[in-house]
């Protein structure tokens, strides 16, 4: 095998799963283990006055029941992000409700039982005196009470540059729109589960189960229950999606982990989906104000937007990263000379929220392309060529855009094409003729419409990550890494890198991710940021065995090491395959500690390296939709979908496609299908799949991708940006531009998701 | 989501099976039959039934059968029996098409006719079939045999006219006249999920005239019935869309529909006004048997 780096080689991941073979989170038993079940809360808001687990505590099968009173000594879930501002901690969640419930599904006692039956039944004899109080359940409400002298409103953060004021005095038009994201989120096909486990024998209190960031998660916990870093570890199993949600530290990690230890047995707990439907992060619930002020000739003077983020009852885990990551990219791909945006940080008495994928960005690509489409409207100009007109050139990368407040981290994109993207986007589908073509179709009748959606990107955070690999006498190679794979197939694209820096078969490749014990740092995946950053240190790593290996050969061949090659495993010299050789496998047993040929050179043929760097990757994108809406019904149905995405470099471009075809029907979901929806009182109205609508394979069209390689970053030798958010960024966007065309009335759509009924609503106005 | 604690009875004959019930009716037993109502709701804990008695090996109750101008169908028999047409001509055709609507393939397999029927949720299909054509149910226990028709059976939000220590034996629907036309249309918000409101029609006709026409609406009101004022509004009007709007507009102003959070009542009766002229349009181009 040759080239092997940006092939679409199949996954090394694959014949487990699809054998029955896979291990996930309630596939792990071990002897003697406990099942957790957690009392939750019936309202949105309300005082406990008494708990009594007299009657739990009585029924055979029962090992124990616990209440806030029973960890003390145990903090409120802490932050892993904006972890040093302290206006946040008063907000973070406690593991069991301490006097007072905010959410329904606020997690009030534990149970502990010999079978997970006996739980649930023991969780319903929990009694617990409530006293209702008000539910805030709209951003939008008054402000209220969070605790005593605490406010419902964390924080009012602020981000700007430039003379908005004067851009706007200035303007030839200016367009205003009150705009708001539904509430929805990822829901992974496998839900959460987490089993606790204390070896005795080794002092190590062990987290099964965990998924997505364990080596931060690691270090959460180690606070939150006082450990040594030593005595904690954490492993990742098989995890069936995660999408930013899964993989968090939430109250049952805490509990599983400390009764593991009171208890000196094992703790299994296993979300079931109508937990997960009402305690799992939720996201993308806000409502914006923006404006935009053009010049004649449709060009940006200035954008401003306020926001109210319902961030539900608590501050989890992330702090206030999502309103954040709404507000540092709000612009785009335009370029926006001035610029002013607010968020208010408000807390409600629904399910709390945090990251999913493409967290704050499906929200601002949504406000800041309908302001798109309306400014065009507003000067009676092509929505494309709108925005053909305020793209950010090729000659002007790279591009900074910097902020006022210290605080708010500048965006300083690497390298991009938009225009040429935007040509190869409109060539894909054709939309000279296809353009006409819609229009004929509207003027017979049909309401059918196209509408676009472009975004920029950000992944590769640094600063740090760092791999170690050794060949064995075999000629296997293990990669040990500190990321973590929530399905996307990251054992194989490291295998890949690894593979082709190194010169073997990537199906000899073993990539060990997600285990802390294996490795003391890791960045995990989140954030898009696991191809790119553990993907170059995994590079990095790969060359330095490679080194080792073409050093220790030169030696033993006689030949000088430029000379040398290394292909499926065997070094030979450069042209002469038949030729003298020695393969990995023997340059290892050289090199094993005991081996007397090994002289001065360090023993075995491994290395360890770290991929460094205070740079960022920005990746682009443009979504295309086409709809056909149900006069009579109001059903949307989606006639095209397009992907247009630069990846900067493709590892494996069917891993990519799968991300982006994955995030796009998962943008459908929340444009036309999913809602986290409550009533007046704060009660969840979408707790089981019957309520919350996923869209499946009769809803959704084949999602067209057209990944382009046009703009490789030169922040990293491999030039890779990242791919985990580029299929849902703007789909929002893109749906709400044809539904508009589609019924021939700009700016109809307003808010997501756009139900059969809402569409109906619209078409009805429209008539009005 | 793990049901409470229940005893379970395998019954071998319809006689065991009533006897078995009669005696545990009290204690909530209930009748286990495919399951895909009866169990999602045991996982929630919103039923704890103390007793199930499982019909599921009883031979008898897999009957489906043609005799006499009737079709029978027993208390065993699935939705996905009727996948392909169990009968000729319209009906079977109909039916075909109905058990297409209903959940997805898995819940097709084990899901019983019969089941829907004792079920009697607004939006089924079957209780939608069993009131517009006329279907006699038939009810079982210690005390004996009854039958009920169609339209008496279903009261309301899974609301029967069952009585606890009843089994549903079979639901029997007369075979229509060969001539007859049938068209059947809904509408749910992704395939497989529960209709908001549904429609099923048929009629004959003679010398370009509709006659015996029916017009049963599902989904809308809290249990499915017929439309007498749209089936009057056909009745004697040459197929077309003067007759069929008319039967439609009939439709809207006779409901009362549900509303709940997500759906109006409003957005109920415009979807059942247009799926009671979809459901008539498809019915005059399916060609009479
Ligand atoms: C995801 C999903 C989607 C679905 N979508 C639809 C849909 O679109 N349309 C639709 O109509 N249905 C739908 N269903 C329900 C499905 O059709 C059920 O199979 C049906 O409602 C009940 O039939 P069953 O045989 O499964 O009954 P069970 O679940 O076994 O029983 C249901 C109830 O009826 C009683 N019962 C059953 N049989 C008898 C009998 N012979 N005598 C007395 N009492 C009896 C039981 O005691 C119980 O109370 C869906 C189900 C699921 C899980």
């Amino acid at each position: 095998m040759d080239k092997v780096l940006g092939q679409s080689v199949p996954r090394l991941e694959d014949p487990p799963l699809i054998t029955g073979r896979g291990r996930f989170a309630a596939d792990i038993n071990f002897p003697h283990q406990l099942h957790m079940r957690v009392v939750r809360s019936p309202h949105a808001h309300a005082e406990i006055r008494s708990i009594d687990t007299q009657e739990a505590l009585a029924l055979p099968g029962i090992h124990g029941v616990w209440t806030a009173s029973d960890i003390p000594d145990i903090g409120p879930v802490d932050l892993r992000a904006d972890r040093a501002a302290e206006v946040l901690k008063p907000y973070r969640q406690p593991v069991l409700a301490k006097g007072r419930v905010r959410y329904v599904g606020d997690p009030v006692a534990a149970v502990f039982a010999e079978d997970p039956y006996l739980a649930e039944d023991g969780a319903e004899l929990v009694a617990v005196d409530y006293a209702e109080l008000p539910a805030i359940v709209s951003v939008d409400d008054p402000l209220g009470e969070f605790a005593p002298g605490v406010g419902t409103e964390v924080a009012i953060i602020p981000y700007s540059y430039g003379d908005t004021e004067a851009a706007f005095a200035a303007a030839h038009a200016v367009v205003e729109l009150d705009l708001l994201t539904g509430r929805h989120s990822g829901v992974p096909m496998e839900t959460r589960g987490a089993i606790g486990r204390y070896d005795a024998a080794k002092d190590i209190l062990e987290l099964h189960g965990a998924a997505k960031v364990l080596h931060r998660n690691k270090e959460t916990l180690i606070r939150m229950l006082g450990r040594k870093p030593s005595g904690l570890h954490l492993y990742e199993s098989h995890v069936g999606g995660g999408f930013g949600i899964r993989g968090e530290v939430y109250p049952e990690d805490v509990l599983v982990l400390a009764a593991a230890q009171r208890f000196g047995r094992p703790v299994k707990w296993i979300e079931d989906r109508h937990e997960h439907l009402m305690c799992a992060n939720q996201g993308r619930q806000q409502h914006h104000w923006a404006r935009m002020a053009v010049d004649a000739e449709g060009r940006i003077l200035a954008m401003e937007d306020t926001f109210h983020h319902d961030q539900g009852a608590y501050i989890r885990t992330h702090g206030v990263v999502v309103p954040n990551l709404t507000m540092c990219l709000f612009t785009g791909l335009y370029r926006v000379p001035a610029y002013r945006a607010r968020a208010h940080v408000r807390l409600t008495n629904k399910t709390p929220c945090a990251t999913y994928r493409a967290p704050g960005r499906y929200e601002a690509s949504f406000v800041r392309e309908r302001l798109m489409d309306a400014a065009a409207a507003k000067l009676g100009m092509d929505p494309i060529e709108i925005r053909r007109r305020n793209l950010i050139t090729k000659a002007e990368m790279p591009y900074t855009i910097a902020f006022d407040e210290p605080e708010a981290k500048d965006g300083e994109i690497d390298s991009g094409d938009y225009a040429l993207l935007l040509d190869k986007t409109l060539a894909h589908v054709g939309w000279d003729s296809l353009g006409p073509e819609l229009a004929r179709r509207r003027a017979q009748g049909e309401l059918v419409g196209a509408g676009i959606g472009m975004f920029l990107e950000e992944g590769g955070l640094g600063p740090s990550d760092g791999a170690r690999i050794a060949v064995d006498t075999e000629g296997d190679v293990e990669v040990i890494t500190g990321g973590a794979s929530l399905g996307q197939g990251f054992e194989t694209s490291m295998a890949q890198i690894c593979a082709e820096a190194l010169g073997v078969d990537y199906r000899r490749i073993r990539v060990i991710h997600g285990q802390t014990d294996r490795i003391p740092y890791g960045i995990g995946a989140h954030a898009a940021r696991t191809t790119v950053m553990t993907g170059n240190a995994v590079h990095a790593t790969a060359l330095a065995v490679r080194a080792k290996a073409l050093d220790v050969a030169s030696e033993i061949l006689q030949t000088p090491g430029d000379e040398l090659v290394i292909a499926d495993g065997t070094v030979t010299r450069r042209g002469r395959a038949t030729g003298p050789s020695i393969t990995l496998g023997e340059i290892a047993a050289f090199l094993a500690p005991a081996s007397k040929n090994r002289g001065a050179h360090a023993p075995g043929l491994n290395a360890e390296e770290f991929f460094n760097t205070t740079e960022t990757v920005f990746p682009y994108g443009i979504h295309f939709a086409v709809v056909r809406i149900d006069e009579e019904t109001g059903h949307v149905a989606v006639e095209r979908f397009v992907v247009a995405y630069d990846v900067g470099r493709a590892v494996n471009p069917m891993l990519v496609e799968g991300q982006l075809v994955g995030g796009c029907i998962q943008g459908l979901g929340g444009a036309l299908y999913e809602e986290f929806a409550y009533d007046p009182h704060g009660q969840p109205l979408a707790v089981t799949f019957a309520d919350y609508l996923m869209p499946t394979a009769a809803e959704v069209p084949d999602v067209e991708v057209l990944l382009t390689e046009d703009a490789p970053s030169p922040h990293n030798p491999l030039g890779i940006k990242s791919a985990g958010e580029g299929g849902i960024n703007g789909v929002g966007a893109a749906i709400a531009g044809a539904i508009d065309a589609a019924i021939s009335t700009p700016g109809a759509v307003t808010q997501l998701p756009v139900s059969p009924q809402r569409m109906r609503e619209l078409l009805r106005d429209r008539q009005a | 989501m793990k049901p409470a604690a229940f005893e379970y009875h395998a019954a071998r004959s319809v006689e065991e099976a009533v006897a078995t019930l009669a005696e545990v009716a009290p204690d909530q037993g209930r009748i286990l039959a495919g399951g895909q109502s009866l169990v999602p709701t045991m996982a929630f804990r919103l039923a704890t039934p103390e007793h199930l008695v499982d019909i599921n090996g009883i031979e008898e109750l897999g009957r489906l059968a043609v005799e006499d101008g009737v079709l029978s169908i027993g208390a065993c028999v699935r939705h996905a029996a009727f996948h392909r047409p169990v009968t000729d001509g319209g009906l079977g055709a109909i039916l075909t098409f109905m058990a297409g609507h209903i959940g997805h393939y898995p819940i097709r397999q084990r899901g019983t006719f019969c089941g829907s029927l004792a079920q009697a949720d607004p939006s089924s299909e079957w209780c939608l079939a069993a009131v517009t054509l006329d279907a006699t149910i038939t009810a079982q226990s210690t005390r004996g045999r009854r039958t009920i028709a169609g339209a008496d059976f279903i009261q309301g939000i899974m609301t029967t006219a069952l009585e606890d220590d009843e089994l549903l034996v079979e639901t029997r629907i007369a075979l229509p006249a060969a001539d007859t036309r049938f068209g059947f249309a809904e509408f749910s918000r992704r395939a497989g999920d529960f209709a908001l409101a549904m429609a099923l029609v048929s009629f004959r006709l003679s010398g370009g005239v509709m006659h015996d026409a029916r017009l049963g609406i599902g989904g809308a009101e809290d249990h499915p019935r017929r439309i007498p004022q749209a089936e009057a509004a056909l009745d004697g009007q040459p197929p077309g869309s003067q007759a069929f709007e008319a039967a439609a507009a009939a439709v809207a102003a006779a409901l009362d529909p549900m509303e709940d959070a997500g759906t109006s009542a409003q957005y109920r009766r415009e979807l059942a006004q247009c799926l009671a002229r979809r459901a008539l349009e498809s019915a005059a181009e399916s060609a009479a048997a």
